[in-house]
């Protein structure tokens, strides 16, 4: 017997009176961006939409797409799809070397609403099922298929196209942003990659068979800088070696809460006055129980990234990995500053980086001096403090 | 990121302002470099919206596409970019010449090169309209076939020395906001250097020329220390160092906040309010989503209205005209801040004296450009340039970018003490005082003869981590050579002893001066530029099965010129 | 790294019931036929650490020269072509000795030693000099300024440590061509970044073998399918995190390679320095060298583990940790025995080898180690490719890091570090390299086109790191 019953009554506090949001292929495959972030892990568990979390505690999230690139997006979709798919079928003709003649197209998400996951779970299963062991190769729209996450069952949005022929499986990306002359932003080809293994392994595990569905995923672009669609096929051994290790080892969600005061909520609702169920002063709060761990890629991927920026100033994570790992792992940039001047005392764990900040900051503060004077630089005194006597300018150069 | 810019970065948090991370401007600065901030429609395949470009920061052009959907209108806009940028270039091919000293022969083990094939025909066949050749140009770079299109891959030959009997005495310099500003500028060059100018689907004449020319700006800003096209953010954060990540310096606004900021303001503060789209509107190419949603889309639709009614009804020019002005003056507000914000940094970079090697860079670009001016001007030049690198090709420029970029280090390294500093703290380089010279020292060499190699000793408490047989030379006595014999510690820092060549003229006993004195403070560094060595690759004809054979010969195909580009 | 879906495996291991001889020489056999059927214009060949790389080089070479067939050989650096040049003269001395092994060098190299007085190895700067030799051995970078000349065969050596630029350079001089490498090792590198390249089958910034496969699929690809270096405590953990697909397996069996101490040295021998505070680092630190070298002697593997924290690459504490070890492995007196080689003998300062993945490592664990550091071998990963010793002893890449770059996770590097011992490998790592592995974030770019690299970095960091929290010691 699991403790189902209690962590979603425990995460539903949390959430308060606002529906959940549903995990997508985005949010799952951001699991692998910042695996280290509780705050993330349990904001995504409880499914708080983050994005008016965020702006509501002061930090709104700068994300938000342009309707061009939205209307491009579903025109280029919509074109792919055309006619029982008879575009895509061209393309995965050419790209798998298949008679396809016979395909049909099947779309298992017409007409649902939101409300009625199970039975349209259920019957997108029957149908993936049966086709494994059918003949005839057929494309599979919108199929909705469930995840094991940290405990619990999760829906996935239905964003996906599944092809099935002589019962084997390939996920079919279609992506908006173009291929040209052969080569993708690298970044963009990278989150399709890792959403699309997102799917391959939901639908590995509805199929119960791992050899059932193809670790190669077809990725369909834009050619060059047309509406032409070319499709690519992306290898994605890596990106489910990555998601299956992280879903193995994420922290039972219930570890996690336990850390947390049981009164914790970020209930983002509003009250029959019209004024919030939780004032932004005790959103705050609350977050701040939930240990986030901030890098300035989270900016790029996160909607609280502004929010955990700011909790972070004044440490040497915000500089970046490679800033922090010039400066031998010292946490803040307050400590930092003192084992280069010397006004702190290193302790035995830091007399290494201590040792290399001083240097770093007697040859900066000489070559200051060695510029200034254009000739060779002398040794720089030490002022009581320890600053250099002849300190950077305080300014921005001349 | 070395230890001092990390420790720079650290003063700038703390002091609310971006610290100096070099002390001499390493970038070259034209006197009228050609500013270019471009916005592209978000969705689309880099489809241009709008930019602003000029020379006068007074005086810019501003650029827009009405319907960016619209391939007529987006060459439009390639043409009239076409036509300040061609003039630019022909304003820098029309300040002169200077000869060019004869490469030394057999200085270099350089391998020949056997003559590069020529592509099979000519796409554009555009290169007309230029001006007149220079005085004493004669073919310049040959062609070299790509993988799968137009040879003419000119600009990856790494002849080490000159092709060109004289060089031009300046060179287009264009300055784009970001990373994604060069990016705009290798796609927009892909997207117009096939097509044709006659025919069915012909695009006026400027078009494949504008693209030639942007694909070879942006071919130069892969080379370390080229200043044909840089990136504003790049330029500035190899200056400053501030007190935010790198990823946030990307923001132009962001990254000027820390190193100029408004009066009244801390850089943090300022950094702040910069990422506010609507008061500091992106640097583009990409435009801000807000701004395309509530701002743009009205416009847009309102000239897609007046565009229907006009062709409806055969009149409506008026409407056309305002909403067109409608979308100039939204553009502008976007492109304004980031042109302002663009000159505010040229000026804040020219502040900096010129680093001694900037010069050298500088004119290899001129070089660079005289040859591919004379190229597109050739009678059997002008082919657009590869879509993809062929394996000769692409193994050529990987040596030259290799041995261009340990220049650039170690140019830079010499030339300036703060950069210097970052290797002090590596031990790739230190600081001494001379504390023991034996300038008449002499020794045999492998032949057996007597040579004169004077000995230094030299104290540092720099952490010096130099292999004993390390060549190192010092940016103050560059003519001459030090080898580490040794490196012993000694109270609270290093003992380096240094064999000295070179730099010491030819008698036996090294006149005074040309051997450091004892007293003397001396940096050295180990960042050298050894002998450039190229292998003898191939001419493309001759690729190798080990490397896929031979590509087959380019035949130019109408689908080059048609291309879909909607 | 290795090269998926491109080439036609042909060997590779078999079962356990062939002997390791037997299944060796069967894939020999098959790769000299291959090569010398004329069928194919390339050969390649995958060796595990320790397959026999150099032997297979020889008997491949002079196999050719006995039949009278000149052939060129290429290595990729000067002491390689040194090491086959020896080789090649020992074993031509012989089979035929008015065979002559030429060594093609550049102007003023100077041979070494171990080459003076071999009779039939002609040095020179060029061809001329050499007066053609039966077999011309240099360096890839050599190779690229020979002019007009040819030859039929070919050789080239640690073919996956050479970039593919460096074959274009030299693919004209010959016919048909063995390439022997390890795909496991480090992937060739440069300093520019670039992605212009990337997904063209001709990539200069990948190695000759990828380049080569990717250009031409029919080729045939053999794995040499024994390891002969390797104790049988190393088999799995290198096996399964660095050649997953095709496998090897050990030619000794479990208890075959023994090491033993004979004498239990003093404290003393712990003179690994007194730390900054004045403390010394000794009283429990030494029982727990010890007990993690007689792990390592019982099992094939130890690992040292420091207690958590953040550092600088040059970990004062594990650098002495290293050094220490290494001082009371040699100190207890180390025998090593290997029944499959019937042999025994004292583990020396010269059979002993000390890895890291940083050149500021390598300089800081030799100072630690003190006169010691001029006979025990201290090194970069890079520079430990193709060699062995009886025991090694490893400054984990990851030790004491907060943040795992792609430098420090590549798989390569872990897999030269933890694959150059017969005996027995110690490594030193600070805790919390598993945590780092976890939180570790994923978001290298993909590029189209370009083949995947196998094993990931981080997945066969993975995989060690589990192995080697099973003969842990903690300090």
């Amino acid at each position: 017997m699991r403790h189902e019953g209690k962590t979603e009554a425990r995460l539903g506090r949390i959430r308060g009176s606002e529906p959940p949001r549903r995990h997508n292929a985005r949010t799952i495959a951001a699991l692998t961006s910042n695996p280290g972030c509780a705050r993330r892990a349990v904001l995504d568990a409880a499914g708080v939409d983050k994005e008016r979390l965020a702006a509501r505690v002061g930090f709104p999230a700068a994300f938000g797409q342009s309707q061009f690139a939205i209307v491009r997006g579903n025109a280029f979709e919509k074109q792919v799809k055309a006619d029982g798919c008879a575009e895509l079928l061209r393309l995965l003709r050419e790209l798998l070397g298949l008679d396809l003649e016979q395909a049909t197209y099947r779309d298992l998400g017409a007409g649902e609403t939101g409300d009625s996951l199970h039975p349209r779970h259920a019957a997108a299963r029957a149908q993936l099922a049966g086709a494994a062991e059918g003949a005839r190769p057929t494309v599979f729209d919108h199929p909705l298929l469930r995840l094991d996450i940290a405990g619990q069952e999760v829906y996935l949005e239905p964003d996906l196209v599944a092809f099935q022929h002589g019962g084997a499986f390939h996920v079919v990306e279609i992506k908006s942003f173009p291929v040209i002359d052969g080569q993708a932003d690298g970044e963009k080809v990278a989150a399709a990659a890792i959403q699309s293994a997102v799917y391959v392994l939901a639908l590995r595990r509805l199929l119960g068979r791992a050899d059932a569905v193809s670790h190669e995923v077809v990725l369909v672009c834009p050619k060059d800088f047309s509406n032409v669609p070319v499709a690519t096929t992306i290898d994605v051994r890596r990106q489910l070696l990555v998601l299956e290790h992280q879903l193995a080892r994420l922290t039972r969600i219930d570890t996690l809460l336990d850390a947390l005061p049981d009164d914790l909520t970020l209930d983002l609702a509003e009250n029959g006055a019209g004024g919030p169920v939780v004032t932004a002063e005790a959103l705050t709060g609350a977050l701040g129980r939930v240990a986030a761990r901030y890098a300035p890629g989270c900016l790029s991927t996160c909607e609280l990234a502004f929010f955990c920026r700011r909790e972070a100033a004044g440490r040497t994570a915000t500089l970046g990995a490679g800033v922090r790992e010039e400066l031998g792992g010292v946490e803040t940039i307050d400590e930092a500053l003192g084992l280069a001047h010397g006004t702190l005392a290193p302790d035995e764990e830091r007399a290494e980086a201590a040792a290399m900040l001083r240097t770093a900051a007697r040859v900066y503060a000489e070559g200051l001096q060695a510029a200034s004077a254009a000739v060779p630089p002398a040794p720089v005194a030490l002022t009581a403090d320890g600053e250099p006597a002849a300190p950077p300018g305080a300014g921005a150069g001349p | 990121m070395s230890a001092v810019e990390a420790y720079a970065r650290l003063l700038a948090a703390r002091a609310g302002a971006a610290q100096p991370v070099a002390s001499v401007r390493h970038v070259h600065l034209s006197e009228r470099p050609l500013v270019l901030v471009p916005l592209t429609m978000a969705g689309e395949a880099n489809a241009p919206l709008a930019a602003l470009v000029g020379t006068d920061e007074r005086a810019p052009a501003l650029l827009v596409v009405g319907q960016p959907r619209d391939r007529a209108l987006r060459f439009a806009f390639a043409s009239e970019l076409a036509g300040i940028l061609l003039a630019h270039v022909e304003r820098c091919a029309a300040a002169g010449t200077e000869p060019v000293k004869p490469p030394k022969a057999a200085a270099r083990q350089q391998p020949a090169t056997a003559p590069a094939g020529r592509g099979a025909g000519r796409a554009g066949a555009a290169a007309g309209g230029l001006g007149g050749a220079p005085a004493g140009a004669d073919a310049a770079g040959t062609g070299e076939q790509g993988t799968d299109g137009p040879g003419a891959d000119w600009e990856a030959e790494a002849a080490p020395e000159p092709a060109e009997p004289v060089r031009f005495l300046d060179a287009p310099q264009v300055l784009v906001p970001n990373r994604a500003g060069i990016d705009f500028v290798r796609l927009f060059g892909r997207s117009t250097r096939f097509r044709a100018t006659t025919g069915e689907h012909a695009v006026p004449a400027a078009v494949p020329v504008l693209g030639r020319w942007l694909t070879y700006l942006a071919g130069r800003a892969e080379h370390p220390g080229s200043a044909s096209l840089v990136a504003m953010t790049e330029a500035l954060t190899l200056h400053w160092a501030t007190g935010q990540s790198a990823l946030e310096d990307a923001n132009l606004a962001a990254l000027m906040a820390w190193i100029d900021p408004p009066a009244g303001l801390s850089g943090p503060e300022a950094a702040l309010l910069a990422e506010d789209p609507v008061r500091w509107p992106p640097a583009g190419p990409a435009t801000d989503p807000q701004f395309d949603n509530r701002v743009l889309a009205p416009a847009i639709r309102a000239y897609d209205a007046a565009a229907a009614g006009q062709a409806g009804s055969g009149g409506g020019d008026e409407r056309l005209g305002e909403a067109l002005a409608e979308i100039q003056r939204v553009a502008r507000t976007q492109l304004e801040p980031t042109w302002r914000l663009m000159w505010r940094a040229v000026d804040r970079l020219r502040a900096l004296p010129a680093a001694a090697s900037a010069p050298r860079r500088w004119e290899r670009d001129r070089a660079r450009f005289t040859a591919y001016y004379s190229y597109l001007r050739d009678s059997d030049g002008g082919l657009p340039q590869a879509r993809r690198d062929g394996a000769v090709a692409a193994a050529r420029r990987l040596g030259a970018l290799e041995r261009e970029l340990a220049e650039y280090e170690a140019d830079r390294a010499f030339d300036d003490p703060l950069v210097l500093a970052g290797h002090r703290v590596t031990g790739e380089a230190f600081v001494g005082t001379v504390v023991g010279a034996d300038r008449e020292r002499r020794r045999p060499n492998e032949r057996g003869s007597l040579v004169t190699r004077p000995l230094v000793q030299l104290r540092t408490v720099d952490p010096a981590r130099l292999a004993t047989g390390t060549r190192v030379r010092s940016p103050a006595r560059p003519g001459q050579t030090g080898v580490t014999l040794a490196v012993e510690p000694a109270d609270d820092g290093f003992l380096v002893v240094l064999e000295l060549s070179g730099g010491m003229g030819r008698s036996k006993v090294p006149p005074p001066g040309s051997v450091p004195k004892v007293g003397e403070t001396l940096a050295y560094t180990s960042l050298l530029v050894e002998g450039a060595f190229s292998a003898g690759l191939p001419a493309p004809e001759d690729t190798p099965w080990t490397h896929g054979g031979p590509p087959s010969p380019y035949e130019p195909a109408e689908q080059d010129a048609r291309e879909l580009w909607e | 790294m290795s090269v998926t879906g491109a080439g036609a495996r042909v060997t590779g291991a078999g079962g356990r019931l062939e002997s390791p001889a037997a299944a060796a020489e069967r894939v020999i056999t098959a790769i000299l036929a291959d090569f010398r059927s004329g069928r194919h214009r390339g050969v390649v060949v995958d060796s595990p650490p320790g397959a026999g790389k150099s032997t297979l080089v020889v008997r491949a070479a002079t196999g050719l020269a006995v039949d009278g067939e000149r052939l060129m050989i290429v290595a990729q650096t000067n002491e390689q072509v040194d090491d086959l040049v020896e080789k090649l003269a020992v074993a031509l001395a012989d089979q035929a000795p008015d065979l002559r092994v030429g060594r093609l060098g550049r102007a003023g190299y100077v041979p070494p030693p171990r080459l003076d007085g071999l009779p039939n190895v002609v040095v020179g700067s060029d061809l001329k000099s050499l007066a053609d030799p039966d077999i011309t051995v240099a360096t890839a970078a050599k190779w690229a300024y020979v002019r007009d000349s040819a030859w039929r065969w070919a050789i080239v050596d640690e073919a996956y440590q050479m970039r593919s630029d460096a074959l274009l350079a030299i693919a004209r001089l010959f016919e048909q061509a063995l390439f022997v490498g390890d795909p496991g090792q480090l992937d060739p590198f440069s300093t520019v970044e670039n992605d212009r390249w990337r997904g063209l089958t001709w990539d200069p910034m990948q190695s000759a073998v990828a380049v080569l496969l990717r250009s031409n699929h029919d080729l045939p690809v053999h794995n040499l399918p024994v390891s002969w270096r390797l104790p049988r405590s190393a088999e799995r953990v290198v096996a399964d995190a660095f050649y997953p697909f095709t496998g090897f397996r050990t030619g000794n069996d479990d208890g075959d390679r023994r090491l033993t101490f004979t004498g239990r040295g003093s404290a003393g021998d712990l003179a690994g320095g007194v730390p900054a505070g004045g403390v010394p680092a000794r009283g429990a630190g030494a029982g727990a060298v010890d007990d993690v070298l007689d792990v390592a002697a019982a099992t094939g593997w130890g690992l040292l583990e420091l207690p958590p924290r953040y550092t600088l690459r040059t970990d004062a504490e594990a650098v002495r940790a290293v050094a220490d070890v290494t001082r009371r492995l040699l100190a207890r007196g180390a025998v090593a025995s290997a029944l499959d080689r019937r042999d025994e003998h004292p583990v020396t300062a010269g059979q002993v080898a000390v890895g890291a993945a940083h050149r500021d490592q390598v300089a800081a664990i030799r100072a630690a180690l003190g006169e010691l550091a001029g006979d025990v071998v201290v090194d970069t990963a890079n520079r430990l490719q193709g060699r062995e010793y009886d025991v090694t002893v490893v400054l984990h890449p990851l030790s004491g890091r907060r943040d795992a770059t792609a430098f420090h996770l590549e798989a390569g590097r872990l897999c030269v570090l933890a694959s150059r011992h017969r005996q027995a490998c110690v490594v030193v790592a600070r805790a919390g390299i598993r945590e780092l592995l976890d939180t570790h974030p994923s978001h290298e770019p993909v590029h189209l086109r370009e083949p995947v690299r196998f094993p990931d970095g981080w997945a066969a960091n993975q995989t060690v790191l589990a192995q080697l929290e099973r003969h842990a010691v903690r300090l």
